[in-house]
This record gives structure tokens, sequence and C-alpha cells, in this order.
């Protein structure tokens, strides 16, 4: 490795698997530094292509996105960074094929958890081709005023207030991403800020190490310090303690390796990193601190004492005079997204749609308040969910399954009813499920399965108006208007609808009050007595039977049950109970359609 | 996480179930697990070479030196093993200052042998180091000059060439079979994702090289590839790990959740006790208040991080606070909730569910005399600080907070002065 810098304000990198966040937060980082260039050239996102959008400053740009590691090369030949943010379990072959294209010189690996033997070929080729890979399990790094690692540095306050916008003196190597946060703040504190700053990651065998990129940051004549934040376990800070030795580091290190406390765990003990378990002696912090120590570095008594030695350090670099000042300038105000700003109580927007039914927000979703597990525990039926998202309250039990058996009993009315044609039709063309229901859904209206609703209508009206079944009747009649709820093509007087005694059954025993299913059934009375078959139909007597569920249950008041009536509702019922015969009749038709076909084969086959 | 340790009996299982594969001929090699649990007659049954051959017998548990601690027992019978087994399983014992129970054994027939030979494959930054002697067994140390070590760099190939100075001293009659083991060995190794692998000593059976005393560690992130290879798999706690009621409570939300929770009782009379975000930012408070003199008052190691809900560090919270409030004695304690900047958490959510706890154990708070120190930085600080700072007027529990403008274990010092003020 060695060698110096590997970015600059030109530098432009391909992003492997399509992350929003940290993209923007590497073109926020752009636009606060004064960049002209974005720094994510192409998104490799594989099995996809075209654009994504993305803000670069206040504008939208658009960023190519490739499904091969390869195509992106080749269209971006300038992008020399290859910024990983695959899982682990792909991550280690993605990070090859990129480390093999020519154009791709720095392979950065976010990834925790990737297997060992893996690393150890990326590093084999690293080294045998001269690219540098830094991860994996890492943050990444940053070059102050220049380019950053997808999420490096945290949020955009936390960049200004680190003044990572622009660059100082100070080359910063640790091992963990989430210290390094820490050590930006510490760092601008105390000296004139970072030039370069990068985590290594905490595996056992990172892609590059700590002396690396020490040795790299003494050739970086901007870096005129370099502080080192190690981890106990391994031995990657000796080849830094070598490397002092042998006097090829001329800038003043500062350093500190964290994990003195293992000693004081009574068993072998693996800490947050992969790498940093207790091993042994040599391993240990305080080995590697005093080895450190003795080889030069300046190392603090204590972590505690590291931002005074840091602050030390640069003091004495200022007094020999080799800090020229930092040309400060503040960076330019990085518009706020909208999210961020409404959280923060700053805007506010109004919202698209309004759901008052269901809640997704908390730890699970909840119908009219109740959550999911209430209805799963306490055995809820379909009955129950309509009633919570239909009426947004819970009804009793005998309402709930009422509900239950109108929709039974609509489910399905055989091939010969118009929708059931329609649905049959649609999917022996060959059409897909969805078409082919809708098909079939498309035809109740007023004289397919629609009637409830008008049924309700007109019986609620004639009843609360103290019509005699005759005047009602009679009064519909001269309209022109045919009773609806009341006829049937097949049914007779003395022969009537199963499905309709079993309503009335279960509601003269259910109901407190079945006054306008009593209604509905004189009004059949006055009808039968016209034709033998104007018997009251299941429309009929769920329409009736409803504004007794409605009215009986003293769950809603009158204003409710007049909405409820008159939206529609009650043909709801009928479309959700008949969707699941139609879905049955389809499945039915493409089972025979493929027999047919069959068949059919076989009779053209000569015998 | 990484390498983990895996049983002697494990390690010998994937020996056996996959030399085949790299040698053409199988491994004659015999081993058996016992536990509290084995029945052993179901495992004479299951292994019938149990009742016929002369046995050994040894604890299983991640530690070495078995031999010379006198815990291996050689040329038993079943019955005798069964004896042996009865007499130690469940007792404590201390090896190299760590002490703990002894729940598993590995029994195997016993070879009467006069080679022994030592072999070591360790997986290094830029390759593997192979380690060979003829003279092996427990006098290994004493021996060390005569280990041979060669190393196979990533992606080379283990040739005859490769190997030669390993083997170079060695008989020409049996050059030939310990050279090709090696190889197979190795090719295992790679194959398994081996990281650590000692055989100390496998000696030769009818000519052929036999492992006696196996020891190794396989890289378990490599487990997502491995599963079918592995088998059932298990990766011990290190020897000495025993985990109180309530640092297996924790380790059991750990588990259920994508987020970290660690918590370690260092010394239940501590006087000092953490509760710190991050990974890295929590060994660093433990470490401090160490380094600056009072590790013996250091109650616990605790770390939270990767985004823990509010609910999980409730959970958390309570049982930190428990531990640090626990036996009164009139003197002063001091909770340190630290943490570094964060990059994206939000600093008031989690804090969220530590005030709740606070809040709860209030009046065991006071009776312990607890002084909180909050320092926290990243996305919403300023919020939880001020949430921090309120709770404090409102329970009347001290509580001191500082933001980034701070150094991050600056409340360890603060800590150590609290306790060691006069009361």
């Amino acid at each position: 490795m060695a060698t110096g810098q590997l970015f600059s304000r030109t530098t432009q990198a391909l992003f492997y698997n399509y992350k929003q966040l940290p993209i923007q937060r590497m073109l926020d980082f752009d636009f606060l530094c004064g960049r002209e260039l974005p720094s994510v050239a192409g998104i490799i996102n594989p099995g996809a292509e075209g654009f994504q959008k993305l803000f670069f400053g206040q504008e939208e740009i658009a960023i190519p996105v490739h499904s091969t590691v390869e195509a992106a090369c080749a269209a971006h030949p300038t992008a020399d960074v290859f910024i990983n943010f695959a899982s682990f379990r792909s991550a280690a072959a993605s990070s090859m094929a990129a480390l093999k294209q020519p154009t791709v010189r720095v392979v950065a690996i976010i990834a925790e958890g990737v297997p060992e033997a893996d690393a150890k070929q990326l590093i084999a080729y690293a080294r045998a081709n001269n690219k540098v890979v830094i991860g994996p399990a890492t943050v990444g790094g940053i070059q102050a005023g220049a380019f950053k690692i997808g999420d490096t540095a945290g949020t955009i306050d936390n960049i200004i207030a680190c003044k990572l916008y622009r660059p100082g003196s100070v080359g910063f190597v640790s091992k963990s991403g989430g210290m390094s946060n820490e050590l930006y703040n510490t760092i601008a504190r105390v000296t004139d800020g970072i030039y370069e700053g990068i985590a290594i990651g905490g595996d056992v065998f990172p892609g590059s190490t700590l002396s690396d990129h020490v040795l790299r940051f003494n050739n970086i004549p901007q870096v005129k310090m370099i502080v080192v934040l190690g981890e106990l376990g391994g031995r990657d800070e000796y080849s830094l303690v070598e490397a002092l030795k042998q006097g090829k580091v001329s800038k003043p290190v500062v350093a500190w390796v964290s994990g003195t406390c293992a000693r004081l765990f009574k068993s072998e003990v693996q800490f947050g990193h992969a790498g940093a378990k207790s091993g042994g002696e040599m391993e240990s912090a305080q080995a590697k601190n005093q080895a450190l120590k003795d080889a030069g570095a300046v190392v603090p008594t204590s972590y505690e004492a590291f931002e005074t030695a840091i602050k030390e350090t640069f003091g004495k670099l200022v007094e020999e005079g080799k800090i020229s000042s930092v040309k400060e300038f503040t960076p330019p105000q990085i518009p706020e997204d909208l999210n961020i700003a409404i959280k923060s109580g700053k805007v506010r927007a109004p919202t698209h749609i309004i759901s008052t039914i269901s809640d997704d927000r908390g730890e699970e979703p909840c119908y009219a308040g109740v959550p999911m597990s209430s209805i799963v525990e306490q055995g809820y039926g379909v009955g129950d969910v309509i009633s919570l998202l239909w009426f947004k309250r819970s009804l009793p039990r005998y309402c709930t399954h009422f509900i239950e058996i109108c929709i039974m009993l609509c489910a399905d009315h055989g091939p010969c009813v118009s929708g059931a044609h329609n649905t049959i039709v649609t999917a022996r063309a060959g059409k897909d499920l969805v078409s082919s229901l809708v098909s079939g859904l498309l035809t109740i209206g007023p004289r397919f399965g629609g009637a409830i609703d008008d049924a309700a209508r007109y019986f609620k009206d004639a009843y609360d108006r103290g019509l005699t079944p005759y005047e009602f009747v009679e009064s519909m009649k001269k309209k022109g208007i045919r009773v609806p709820g009341i006829g049937h093509r097949i049914k007779r007087g003395d022969n009537r609808d199963k499905r309709v005694e079993l309503l009335q059954l279960f509601a003269r025993t259910h109901f407190p009050s079945v006054k306008y299913m009593e209604y509905a059934v004189q009004v059949e009375t006055y009808t039968l007595s016209k034709a033998n078959n104007l018997v009251l139909n299941v429309d009929g007597a769920i329409g009736s039977l409803f504004l007794d569920l409605l009215a009986g249950s003293g769950m809603f008041t009158k204003q409710e049950i007049d909405e409820i009536v008159g939206i529609g509702y009650l043909n709801g019922l009928f479309v959700l109970a008949r969707s699941i015969g139609l879905i049955g009749e389809i499945t039915d038709m493409i089972n025979s359609f493929i027999t047919m076909l069959l068949k059919a084969e076989l009779l053209v086959v000569p015998s | 996480m990484a390498r983990k340790k895996i049983r002697e009996y494990d390690s010998k299982r994937l020996l056996k179930e996959h030399f085949k594969r790299f040698s053409g001929r199988d491994l004659p090699i015999k081993s058996a697990q016992v536990t509290e649990s084995t029945d052993f007659n179901e495992l004479a049954e299951k292994e019938p070479w149990l009742s016929s051959a002369k046995l050994v017998v040894k604890p299983d548990m991640l530690f070495g030196k078995r031999g010379k601690s006198g815990l291996v027992a050689l040329n038993l019978n079943l019955d005798q093993v069964a004896d042996f087994v009865k007499q130690r399983l469940g007792k404590e014992v201390e090896m190299g200052g760590c002490k703990g129970p002894i729940t598993t054994f590995i029994v195997e027939p016993f070879i009467p042998h006069d080679q022994e030979f030592y072999l070591n494959i360790v997986s290094e930054r830029l390759g593997c180091s192979i380690s060979f002697s003829e003279c092996g067994g427990i006098e290994i140390e004493e021996n060390w000059d005569k280990v041979k070590t060669i190393f196979v760099p990533t992606g080379a190939t283990f040739t005859s060439e490769v190997c030669a100075p390993l083997v170079a001293t060695i008989p020409l009659e049996i050059k030939g079979e310990i050279e090709e083991f090696i190889q197979s060995v190795f090719a295992l190794f790679q194959d398994l994702d081996f990281t650590f692998l000692e055989m100390n000593p496998f000696t030769l059976v009818d000519g052929k090289p036999y492992p006696l005393d196996m020891r190794g560690e396989l890289d378990d992130t490599a487990a997502f590839k491995n599963f079918k290879k592995w088998g059932n798999i298990e990766f011990p706690m290190p020897f000495g790990r025993v985990m109180s009621s309530t640092e297996s409570f924790v380790h059991g939300l750990d588990e259920k959740t994508s987020a970290s929770l660690k918590f370690t009782v260092l010394n239940p009379e501590g006087r000092i006790w953490t509760m710190v975000a991050g990974g890295g930012a929590s060994v660093i408070y433990a470490d401090t208040v160490g380094d600056l003199g009072y590790a013996s008052e250091l109650g616990n190691y605790a770390e939270y991080s990767g985004a823990p809900n509010e609910e999980e560090v409730l959970q958390y919270a309570r049982v930190v606070i428990d531990c640090a409030t626990s036996d009164p004695d009139g003197q002063k304690r001091a909770l340190v909730i630290g943490g570094g900047i964060a990059n994206f958490t939000d600093v008031a959510a989690t804090f969220n569910g530590i005030i709740r706890a606070l809040k709860e154990k209030e009046s065991k708070l006071k009776a312990a005399r607890m002084n909180i120190y909050v320092r926290r930085g990243g996305p919403n600080y300023q919020r939880g600080l001020a949430k921090m700072r309120a709770l404090g007027e409102e329970i009347g529990i001290p509580i001191e907070v500082y933001g980034p403008e701070a150094t991050m274990t600056g409340i360890c010092k603060q800590a150590i002065e609290c306790i060691t003020a006069a009361a």
C-alpha cells in the first residue's frame, strides 16, 4: 500500500446495492464542500437498470443505475472508488468483481460478517494488484472538503460541527466506525480539524490496516500529525510499532489502544468487534499501548487524556510554525428534507389521504383501534373485522355472526348468473385472475345481486312512514318501480328460497327485534297474492334484516343508519361474498380448461 | 462475530465426516460425547465399540493441559468411564484462572502408541501457517525448537515442494503418509472455514495418521455457507463464563433482537456502574474507570447499540439499575449513562426507555444514594439531554448531563470523584 492520497474533490464512486440515504448523504456532503461534480457517478443494483433521482443541493439529479459491476465500470471509467453496501452474504463476490475492474482503485466494504477466508482472498488480490480495500465492517472514511464514503461522520449538523467540509491538518485512522465520529469531534475541538479519516473496520483481518493508512498519511504533505485509535485483539498495531521503530513515520503520532478493561473479565471475552477478542498478552491493549509508546508515539495514560495529548501535539506543531492557517468559509445551507423539517416542527404539510379505520404506525396494525393481536387472540371472525373496518365499532357477536352467514350464503350461486357467467367467459378467454374476477363483479347492480341496498332503502322508507304493505306495493307500481327484494326467477310461494328461511330463523332466534323483516314478510304475503313468483328473495331478506341489525343493536344512531343505507354498504357485502365464489369459478375453469385441452389433443392424435 | 472455539468432539466429527473428500479414504476415528443427559446404555447401543474397546475419557470444555491436570483417564472399560464421569460431572475446576463446572466429556478408544506428532494450522492475514513436529504430545513446549513452520500464502497451491520443509527429517517409510495427511487436513481446514486447528498429538495406527487430541476454531460468519457441512455444531461459551440470572436475562434479550445488548457483572459490590451506547465507546468507558485507578469499583460492563427499541431499552435498563442499586450500604454510588456521538441513532428516542426505567426505580436509586452522569451526542441529542435534566428535577436524584461539547469520558472522572468524596 503506502503511497498517498486516495481521494480528491473530483473523485467519483460507484455505489453497489441502491440505498437512498447514504447516497443522499454523500451528495449533501458534496454540496456542503462546494464540489461541482457529484461524488456518486453510478449505482449498481443487480437486476435493475435506469436512473435514480436524488438531490444535489436544491436540484434533482438522475444517477444512472446499472445491473452489473462490469457495465457500471464501462459506463463510468473515471469512477475509481467502489462503495459496497451488499449484505455479508454477497459482499465478497461483488467486491472481488470490482477489484478485478481496471478502473477501480479503492473498494470500501460496509457489511459486517464477511467470512474471514473471503476477506483474505480480497486482501491477497488487492495486494497483488496494488489496490486498496477499506473494511469490511466499516462505516468508511472521509477526506474533509473532498469526498465521503456513505454514512461516515453522521448527520450534516455533525459534519458542520466538526468542520469536515474543509480540510484541516490531522490524519486519523481507527478500527471502530462509531468511535471515529466521536474523534472527529474531539479533533475538531483541539486542532484545525481532520484532513482525512478512515475507519478500517472491526474484523480480525481488515482489508487495509492501521499502519497502511498511517504510512499513507505520512506521504500526504497536508497531513501534519496522525491520530490512531486501536483496539485490543490482533497484532495490527505492531506493524505500526515496527514502522515507527524503523523511522518510516516522520510525523507525530498520537495513539491509544482501547480495551485495557479486558483483564477485569474473568474468562476470555469477545467485545462488539470480531477482532476485539482478548487473546494472549501481546494482543492486550496494555501491551500495545506500551509498545507504541516505546516506539515513539504519544500515548496517553487513559482515553480521558487522549484529547489533551492531541491538543498538546498540535500545539507544538503550531509553535514550530508547521501549521499554515486554514482558509475558513461558511458552507452553504443544505435544503432540509420535508420529513425531517416536519419532525422538527419547522414546517407542516397537508396529508394526501386520510384513513380513520386502520393504523399501521405502531408496533402492530390496528383495525378501528383494536390491535391485531387482540383480533387473533380473542378469536374474532371475518364479521368482526367487517364491523371494525366498515362500521368502525365492535358489534355484538350475534351481529357479526349474521354478517358471516350473509357472506356464506351469498358466496356463490352457480354458473348461470351474470357475474359467474362473465367471470367464466373471461377466464376461458385466457385472462388472469384479477381481470376475470372484476369482469364478473362489474355486473353486480340492480338486476344482479345489487338489490340489497335498494330493498333496505324502500322497506325502511315505507315502514318508517307507516305505509301498509298494500299502500307500499301499489305506490311503487304507480311509479313503475319493481319492489326490490321481491321476486325470483325459479322460487315460488310453495317453494321458498332455503337461504331466506335460514336467515329468518337465525334472526328470530338471536335478534332483539325483527320489525323490518316482519314488514318485508307482510309485503311478501301481499305480493304472493298477485303472483306466485313474487317471493321475498335473498336480497330482500338481507336488506330488511340488516335494518333490524342496525336499529336493534342499539349501536347506531338514526343518522348513521340512514348513512349506511344511503352509501351502499350492503351491496359491499354482496361484492365481498360473491368474490369468494367467482374466484372459485376461475380456478375451476383453469383446471377444467387444461383437462379439456388435453382431451382435445387426444382426439387429434390418430389412432 | 467471528472465530469461535468448538469442542474436541465436533472438531473430530468434522474431520471424520469430511476427510474422505480430500484424501479418498476414510479416517477410522471414533469418539462419543457425554453430558448430563447421556444415557450410557443408549450410547453403547449407538456406538458399539464403547463396550468392546478399552477407552479414554477427558473433559471437552475448550481448555487444554488436561493430561497435566490429571483430568484424563486411560485404559478404562465403559463402566469405569461412567464412574469417572459421575465423579466429575458438574464439579467445578480451575483452569488458568478461570473457574467453572465440567459439563461435557469426550470418550474415545484407548490407542497405545509410542509416536506422537504435532500439527497446527492457523489462519493469518496473508495466508495460513502450518507447523509440524515429530516430538508432539504434552512435552511440546519443551521441544518447541523442533517445531517446523511454513507459510502458505492465500491462493497458493499446497504442493509437495511447499510441504517439504515440514517433513524433511522424518523417516522415508512414513513420510508419504504424513505429507498426504497434512495436505488433506489443510484442504479440509480451508473448505470448512476453520481458522485454527491443532492435533497434539496425532500418531500412526496401522501406518496411517490418527489424531488423538484435537482443538479447532471455526469462523462463525461463514455459517451461512457451511450449515450443511458443519451439521449440528455447537459454539460453547468460553470456559469459566458462567452467566448470572441477570446476565442470562440480558443475553436472552440480545438473542431476540437485531440490536446488541450486552451486560457482564464484574463486581457486584462495585460502586461505579455503566450503561453505554456503542460497542467501541462501551469498552472505552470501562477502560477509563480502570485506567484512572478504580477498576475495583467498576460494577459492570454494559453496551447497547444497533438501535434497540424503547421497550428493549427499558427492560435492559431495569436490569442494570437493579444490579447497580442492590444491597445499599449507605455509601454513594454512580451510574454512568454514556455514549459517543451517534451517527444516526435518535438519542431522544433511546433515552425514553432509560428514563422510564429510572422513574420506575426512583426509590431504589435513592436508597442506594445513586448519582447519575449522562454524556451523549448525535441526532436529536438536545431533546434527549433536556429530558434527562428534567427527570433529575422531577424525581430528585442528582443527574449531571453533558453533550458533545464535553469529552466522552469526562463523566468517568466525575463518577470517581463522587464515590471518593467524603460521604
